[in-house]
């Protein structure tokens, strides 16, 4: 058992999300993040989705949505050399002024972006991979994060490899 | 100027429909003043269900694909259950829906259901039609989705206003569709056969599982031919019956859950196993790690998502299993003849053959046989669910494929009256008779309304025990005897067909069922025959659930 991502080319139409996520629950299957948006190919678009389980389940989960109609391709990146990213966007409590320099110390080693600075919080935006973005959030976390929101991660292949239609 | 609901009966026409069951309301008004004045047949129903199990019904007896209409909201829902019943047996329907108008959707307006939504998990595929323009090209899509590749039932949902607006000219229709996220595999990967044909030349016991993809492909020619040439014996399941002759001498009959021990045993000794279209369903396999313990297995199907879903295969084979069978008769030399298996085979049959106490009580497994002797073998018998399917299923011999009409994925009691209709329809030259139990039959008992009107001669045999008798069985073998709510009060369906303008008799006696089944059968149009049949009897054997095939009960209770 071990997350796989999945990128998903589809149709662009109507109800092609709620086919793809009522697959999922209807197997049984768990969806751990979910990223949807236009792509490349007009009329197309791109859904990558992590989710976990053995590499019997995984294999049914893809068989079933390449019988969707309006999935074009399936493809599991997992195995294959790639690249992901995940962002999110962290508010963390910063009334004091000593939090609020550690806070912006944490950032700069993380690489995170201060995107908004109130009197009470600061919202930090950060880029990377999932351990990444976990990793800053356990450090946050003694200054008080008040909210939390990710975009659920993305994938490609490395090198000229794609994800293209032609199933 | 066409109106979208004028497009919709041409498209209908286009894709060779003759009939369609359907059901009006107040969205589909603009959809049945087109069908006034059209060629097409339509068959007023009582209750959409049955709209949807007699266009699955008339689907299963053709080959083609059956067609249902519905009005929005309740009339859509009430096709549900028939459109899954179609969906788990893989069977072409195409379900046209009135929706309310496309300003109102989403508003919780009047007699509004979200029908695409709700039919999503039981449907091949949906579609909520936005313009008039689309009509065409969607209907002709949605044909072509069910008909093709692993079939399944479409439903097409259609606004009021979209049915009502028009085009100023025919939209262009292509010569065949083409979707580029919808492409069936129909030809086998040559080196998977390769590998077949090895395993094939190694084995000392194969032996043929096969089931309802054999008949939706019509490859039963090329299975009996493969399993002839090679000697190999067969059984088949549920779905499969008709695929290969009942009294063929390699056929085991059915396998599983109330299958023939010797079938049964068949697939716990074999060392190969050479599954054709079937999905290895638990009531095939019991408990899985069990079934076929000592078998390689080759596993032939159009689906790719079916293989290794519930049994992990050695050869996989994606393709149409006409194509695939004939490939491989073609390939394989006569050879085999697995004396010794057949030997062992022949000692099981001899052994634990099907039996009854057959004491002069008017037993339900008597019926059936006498039944099966009196019928052609391309006359076509419907069953609804529960121990009258089995009994069925046990004690007909059938002959032809699509002769068998039975609910097996969803097990949809209430299914058998309506589909018999369906079956008419496909089929007007040959006796249909409908197989039903008490419980069943009172579930769609509306539709003898239909059968009334439209004199469809469907004959009714009703194997009335005064039980939910398949439940009443289980409450008998697993819950101590305890029925609870199992017990239904008598019904004298005589009177019932009666009131209806149909013919009818009750047989309460074994002498009577010859002469019972000749009146049905001669008497012109629908019939119904009420047999009061030993009220305990029980389905056996029975794979208790859970347990594997070889520890089957009540084999030998008689």
């Amino acid at each position: 058992m071990k997350p796989h991502t999945l990128s998903i080319l589809v149709e662009n139409r109507a109800g092609v999300l709620s086919r793809v996520t009522g697959l999922f629950s209807r197997r049984g299957f768990n969806i751990e993040s979910l990223a949807v948006g236009t792509c490349e190919e007009p009329g197309m678009s791109r859904i990558t989705i992590v989710c976990i389980g053995d590499d019997a389940q995984i294999e049914q989960v893809m068989k079933q949505l390449n019988k969707l109609i309006d999935i074009i391709k399936v493809s599991d990146l997992t195995d294959n050399e790639r690249v992901e990213r995940e962002l999110a966007m962290i508010k963390v409590n910063a009334d004091s002024g000593t939090s609020r320099s550690e806070i912006m110390q944490i950032a700069q080693i993380f690489r995170a972006q201060i995107i908004d600075m109130g009197t009470k919080t600061l919202v930090l935006q950060i880029t990377g991979n999932t351990e990444k973005i976990d990793a800053l959030e356990t450090l946050l976390r003694q200054y008080g994060v008040k909210e939390l929101v990710r975009t659920g991660k993305i994938g490609m292949l490395r090198g000229s490899k794609t994800v293209k239609s032609g199933k | 100027m066409k109106t979208g609901a004028k497009l919709l009966i041409e498209g209908l026409q286009r894709e060779g429909v003759e009939t369609i069951f359907g059901y009006p309301g107040g969205v589909v008004l603009p959809i049945y003043d087109e069908l006034y004045d059209s060629p097409l047949r339509h068959i007023l129903v009582r209750h959409e269900q049955a709209a949807a199990h007699a266009a699955d019904g008339y689907a299963r007896a053709s080959g083609r694909v059956g067609v249902c209409l519905a009005t929005s909201g309740p009339g859509a829902c009430n096709l549900v259950t028939g459109i899954a019943t179609a969906y788990m047996d893989s069977i072409p329907i195409v379900a046209i829906t009135g929706q309310v108008p496309t300003s109102l959707l989403g508003n919780d307006a009047f007699q509004e259901s979200d029908i695409t939504g709700i039919t999503m998990p039981v449907t091949k595929h949906n579609y909520l039609v936005k313009k008039a323009y689309d009509i065409p090209r969607i209907l002709q899509e949605a044909f072509y989705i069910a008909g093709t590749g692993r079939p399944g039932p479409v439903l097409i949902d259609i606004p009021k206003d979209v049915s009502t607006g028009t085009v100023e000219t025919d939209p262009p229709r292509v010569e065949t569709v083409s979707l580029r996220g919808y492409q069936p595999t129909y030809k086998g990967h040559q080196r998977q056969i390769d590998r077949a044909v090895e395993l094939l030349t190694l084995a000392e016991r194969p032996l043929l599982y096969a089931g309802g993809g054999v008949i939706l492909s019509n490859a039963s020619e090329e299975l009996v031919r493969f399993a002839e040439q090679m000697m190999i014996p067969i059984t088949t399941t549920l779905m499969g019956l008709g695929a290969v002759p009942g009294d063929h001498p390699l056929n085991l009959g059915m396998l599983g859950m109330h299958g023939t021990e010797y079938a049964n045993y068949a697939v716990t000794e074999c060392d190969l196993l050479i599954a054709v279209g079937v999905r290895f369903d638990d009531r095939v396999t019991g408990k899985i790690d069990t079934f076929a313990p000592h078998a390689k297995i080759i596993h032939i199907d159009i689906d790719p998502a079916e293989i290794g879903k519930n049994k992990k295969v050695d050869v996989p084979i994606v393709g149409d299993v006409r194509n695939i069978l004939g490939e491989l008769v073609q390939k394989l030399q006569k050879m085999g003849h697995y004396q010794t298996w057949h030997e062992k085979i022949k000692g099981w049959k001899k052994k634990h053959p099907l039996r009854y106490k057959d004491d002069g009580k008017l037993r339900p497994q008597y019926i059936i046989q006498q039944l099966s002797a009196l019928l052609e073998e391309d006359d076509i018998i419907v069953s609804e669910v529960g121990q009258n399917q089995m009994w069925t299923a046990q004690y007909y011999c059938f002959r032809k494929p699509r002769t068998w009409i039975t609910s097996g994925g969803l097990g949809t009691m209430g299914y058998g009256l309506p589909a018999s209709m369906g079956v008419h329809y496909a089929r007007p030259d040959k006796t249909v008779f409908d197989i039903a139990g008490d419980g069943s039959i009172q579930m769609n008992i509306q539709e003898l309304g239909t059968i009334a009107q439209y004199k469809i001669p469907v004959k009714i045999a009703i194997l009335n025990n005064q039980y939910l008798g398949m439940v009443r069985q289980w409450q008998e073998l697993f819950y101590d005897r305890r029925y609870s709510f199992t017990e239904l009060p008598a019904v004298d369906f005589v009177k019932i067909a009666q009131a209806y303008g149909i013919d009818g008799i009750r047989v309460e006696s074994r002498d009577e069922v010859q002469s019972a089944l000749k009146t049905a059968i001669n008497t012109p149009g629908p019939f119904m025959l009420d047999f009061r049949i030993e009220r305990e009897e029980n389905v056996y054997p029975i794979v208790p659930p859970g347990a594997a095939n070889n520890e089957m009960i009540g084999g030998n209770n008689s």
